[in-house]
């Protein structure tokens, strides 16, 4: 762990608290938040990290928050480190 | 790895009755945040309007007292006079702050009741089905106003954050948005102080949050953002508006 470019995050999305509003993705500044094909019980597709089997070093995730910030839902939880 | 955002202890863990995309959540997020920080949850009593909001008793983790529609403040003031070393808040959107509940709004900011109002301002009537309220622009349509909002018919926006700035009771006015994450940030710092300003004893304090309505705007969640951004803050433009805390300072 040195230096700026060593910080990687990752985002846990309650896909069940999703209702699939979008706001994550289209703030999301690496574009790296998709909406699913599925269905959850509510009957939205709810939104998924795409990230979540990508390798640490290779992820563009950096837990910068701002898709927690605007989630109406507060269905997003994000890690760092 | 450390977690570094997670859903605020004053907020239960149930789903949000709100259409996809609506600022009513977020604003109960960034409530529920200012308050764990503030460490102020025990003392805390907040008094939910009637609209959209009405089941905000559900979400907090704290104490709320339901009030008749549009008499927030009036409720408030009861509260906050029997119990002055709670913090009282009003959660009030348009319909309730500035069409039917203008008599008790204006009458307690012009007391200086030492309360905290959040007014949700979203343009419309929300619950009932997006018809025309005060703070409607013009131009705009709704289900009230099919081909627009127009002044000489319907009468004028209300600009109710400068008129309750005219009060002497009042201490503190400021108005923001939650359609981006910088004003998102804007309005959590605008709750905070608005809350400090009540726990220090200086009076009536409001702010005033623009707020998206997808659904009744006929929009996607981004487009009303944009749209705020466009439109609404044309008209309502944000920022501070009275501080008594500064005064002295500048002039």
């Amino acid at each position: 762990m040195n230096g700026r470019t060593s910080l990687k995050g990752y985002i846990e999305i309650d896909r069940e608290f999703c209702k699939g509003c979008k706001l994550c993705i289209e703030f999301c500044p690496k574009g790296i938040i998709s909406l699913s094909n599925n269905l959850n019980q509510k009957g939205y597709h709810p939104a998924y990290f795409t990230e979540e089997n990508t390798k640490k070093e290779k992820r563009q995730c950096t837990g910068c928050s701002i898709c927690a910030i605007v989630c109406p839902e507060v269905a997003i939880e994000v890690y760092r480190g | 790895m450390k977690k570094v955002f997670s859903r605020p202890r004053s907020l239960r863990k149930v789903p949000f009755h709100y259409c996809p995309g609506c600022g009513h959540s977020i604003i109960h997020r960034l409530v529920a945040e200012v308050i764990d920080e503030m460490g102020l949850r025990e003392i805390t009593i907040g008094v939910p309007p009637a609209g959209c909001a009405v089941l905000a008793y559900f979400y907090f983790d704290f104490d709320m007292g339901e009030s008749p529609h549009g008499r927030g403040t009036a409720l408030a003031t009861g509260l906050k006079r029997a119990l002055p070393d709670r913090l009282v808040f009003t959660y009030q959107g348009d319909g309730d702050i500035a069409a039917i509940g203008t008599a008790e709004t204006i009458h307690t900011a012009n007391r200086g009741e030492n309360i905290t109002a959040l007014f949700i301002n979203n343009a419309c009537y929300g619950m009932t089905g997006g018809q025309m309220a005060p703070t409607t622009l013009l131009g705009q349509n709704t289900t009230t106003s099919p081909g627009g909002r127009e002044g000489l018919r319907d009468g004028y926006p209300i600009r109710l954050s400068e008129m309750l700035a005219l009060t002497d009771g009042s201490a503190y006015i400021e108005r923001t948005a939650v359609n981006s994450p910088v004003n998102i940030r804007k309005t959590k710092k605008a709750i905070a102080k608005g809350f400090k300003v009540q726990m220090d004893g200086l009076g009536f304090s409001l702010i005033e949050i623009v707020s998206p309505c997808p659904t009744n705007w006929r929009m996607s969640s981004h487009e009303a953002c944009q749209w705020i951004e466009k439109e609404i803050i044309q008209y309502y433009p944000l920022g501070v508006i009275k501080d008594v805390t500064k005064r002295g300072q500048g002039c």
